[in-house]
């Protein structure tokens, strides 16, 4: 479907510009002169997957929080489950839950962060906006109402992290066999009592974004407009969950490629690819083979994948959402709006649980030593399907680590992305700021977290190369 | 007077102190009222300006590009400040030095990959043999320990340093 692999062998990037930025995209040209192919490339690697190698398993919950520091609680939950498995333990249900608890805040100041923080200035500015505006200092001066909204939601999340786990980033809470300390009633109604405002400010959020969807319609049609599967977790009934759930990956054509399957052998559907222009690998659905296997996974995914979100709000966004867009939209610009929804589904779904009568109950935690060598943690991370797959020996010193992490699983379609969007974009050889900030833009929607997706970290510091046929470089943009 | 310029830098962190940085909620929005964001993850402008007056570094030295940058980031700013345990100590980055570069891309890209096992070498900026703190390279003028360090201790910081006060770090704490 796409030319990548015949003109890759054509493309000679300069050694110079590859020292430029954390990540880059290039973009290259045929005889014609017309876009044949473009790359995303991510630059920075850390290396969790050995670091860890001789050091007890207890540490790596707190160990792999520190992959990310957005979504470190992600990290956690995956991690803590992975250890449940070599413990051999289920955590007690209230464990559970209050872990669902921490997930879910988790989810919602990931998703205002992406959208209110870093996605939104597009969306009031235009893409042809000015860009010393185009960020939150210009948000909050422009849309006062708007910001403050997105660090209220933001703070929701934050704050209930904190409060459960005594810090908002790296809280060492979830542990192996449950959580580290019960739920008092103070916390329990503190948190109960901030749940109004952050649903009214998140639906005056959906309400603008509403309003204002019918501006976008050119980019909603080339932002990675193109059929291909959504995976995502849902439970037995087929509703979202975001903490335990079953997989389920539905086909470009709407059929179902798996349903509410055990995730944990996820080497027999998935498989890992690595290009060697990105430090970033790309997962593929193994059955259909590399690069045709995509894919994509987070909060359109979960919307796309699940038969419903199970709470009343969100449910009645989601139909509006289908009755707008279709039962499976396929662009990925409609990220942003699935996001807001994602959002609403959490504050929602976390005050369901905490309302739950046994929320209080003081048993959070089981405790045992090392019962098994193996054990696989997944979950749902805001950006997608996170997976942690560790072997530890008979003292529970961890041997080996594999890692598969949301933006991996979207990185073929971002990469398909990024070419619709240059092809549509990008005439000739002449390359102009709008331009770069759609291609920049149309990664946003995926809001890949490349701090997790390489296990390191990459500030977006873009730079766009047209490359001729012969690998010339013709023109080059960067901010 | 001319308002402060203000700058933010990740290297090789996992972001969590650009996450605590926003987590001075309203309080970011004071902070870039009385200052310039000049160049941040934050926004849109991506090369690094000449006369900063303070820029928050955070995550440790790691790759040739964060050698680039930080020395271009301390040539072009009059106060440099390492940002959180990276930067200060190297902290997670720096649990490979033990082990090396090559085992960790041997693992990743050969052990753990399914098809074209192969560390990616084009394009991609080299490790270095070992992930250093930031002072390892370059000056560093005041040092903000923590895990991530809190909002509170980020707007103190940075309270002080805009009214061009003496920082107080006091309650600063490793792993916190």
């Amino acid at each position: 479907m796409t030319p990548r692999r015949h003109v890759s062998r054509e493309i000679v990037i300069d050694p110079v510009t590859r020292i430029e930025g954390h990540s880059k995209i290039t973009i290259h040209l045929d005889e014609q002169g017309e876009v044949a192919d473009a790359r995303f490339h991510v630059t920075q690697f850390r290396g969790f997957e050995r670091i860890c190698q001789g050091r007890p398993v207890h540490e790596l919950p707190s160990i792999m929080a520190r992959i990310c520091g957005i979504c470190p609680v992600s990290h956690l939950v995956a991690s803590s489950k992975a250890c449940d498995e070599i413990l051999a333990v289920s955590p007690p249900p209230v464990g559970a839950d209050l872990r669902r608890v921490m997930n879910l805040a988790q989810l919602v100041q990931s998703n205002a962060l992406s959208f209110f923080h870093l996605s939104s200035p597009d969306l009031l500015f235009g893409f042809d906006g000015d860009p010393a505006s185009r960020n939150i200092v210009g948000l909050a001066r422009e849309n006062p109402r708007l910001a403050r909204d997105g660090i209220g939601v933001r703070r929701f999340g934050q704050q209930i992290i904190e409060w459960l786990g005594g810090k908002r980033i790296h809280p060492a809470w979830v542990v192996p066999g449950g959580v580290d300390a019960p739920l008092t009633a103070e916390v329990r109604d503190r948190i109960l009592a901030t749940v109004p405002e952050a649903l009214a400010a998140t639906e005056r959020a959906l309400d603008w974004y509403k309003s204002s969807l019918a501006r976008w319609e050119e980019e909603a049609a080339r932002f990675g407009d193109f059929p291909s599967a959504f995976m995502a977790l849902v439970d037995v009934d087929g509703t979202v969950d975001t903490y335990d759930g079953l997989l389920r990956v539905v086909g470009a054509d709407g059929r179902l490629l798996a349903d509410r399957i055990d995730p944990r052998p996820y080497w027999e559907y998935l498989g890992e690819a690595v290009e060697p222009w990105s430090y970033l690998k790309s997962v593929y659905w193994r059955q259909h083979g590399y690069p045709d296997g995509v894919y994509r996974v987070g909060s359109l995914a979960r919307l796309n994948v699940a038969d419903r979100l199970g709470t009343s709000r969100a449910d009645a966004e989601l139909e509006k959402f289908r009755r707008r867009l279709g039962r499976l939209p396929s662009s990925s610009f409609h990220y942003h709006y699935a996001r807001l929804i994602d959002i609403l589904y959490g504050i929602e779904r976390i005050e369901e649980l905490l309302l739950g009568p046994e929320i209080l109950a003081p048993r959070v935690r089981s405790r045992a030593g090392v019962n098994r060598n193996e054990g696989v943690g997944v979950a749902e991370a805001p950006r997608g399907t996170l997976i942690h797959h560790y072997r530890v020996d008979d003292d529970g010193i961890v041997q080996w680590v594999n890692l598969v992490i949301a933006t991996g699983h979207n990185n073929l379609a971002m990469n398909r992305s990024v070419l619709q969007v240059a092809r549509h974009y990008v005439k000739g050889d002449q390359l102009e700021e709008p331009m770069l900030n759609r291609v920049e833009a149309v990664i946003r929607c995926y809001d890949p977290c490349l701090s997790c997706s390489t296990h390191a970290v990459g500030e977006m510091p873009l730079r766009i190369e047209l490359l001729a046929p012969d690998g010339r470089l013709l023109a080059a943009l960067q901010r | 007077m001319t308002r402060p310029r203000l700058a933010t830098v990740w290297l090789d962190g996992c972001s969590g102190c650009h996450m605590s940085f926003l987590d001075m909620d309203e309080r970011l929005l004071e902070i870039t009222e009385r200052a310039d964001l000049v160049h941040s993850p934050l926004v849109d402008q991506k090369e690094y300006p000449e006369g900063v007056d303070v820029c928050l570094v955070e995550g440790a030295v790691s790759t040739e590009d964060d050698l680039r940058r930080i020395r271009q980031v301390r040539a072009r700013t009059r106060i440099l400040v390492s940002f959180g345990d990276c930067a200060v100590t190297a902290n997670v980055p720096g649990l490979r030095n033990p082990i090396g570069p090559e085992p960790l891309l041997q693992r990743a890209y050969v052990e753990n990959a399914t098809l074209n096992r192969e560390p990616p070498s084009q394009v991609v900026p080299g490790l270095l043999p070992r992930s250093l703190p930031v002072h390892k390279y370059v000056e560093v003028d005041v040092f903000l320990p923590g895990c991530p360090p809190s909002a509170d201790l980020i707007y103190q910081a940075l309270d002080d340093l805009l009214e061009g006060r003496e920082p107080r770090t006091g309650d600063a704490r490793f792993g916190r």
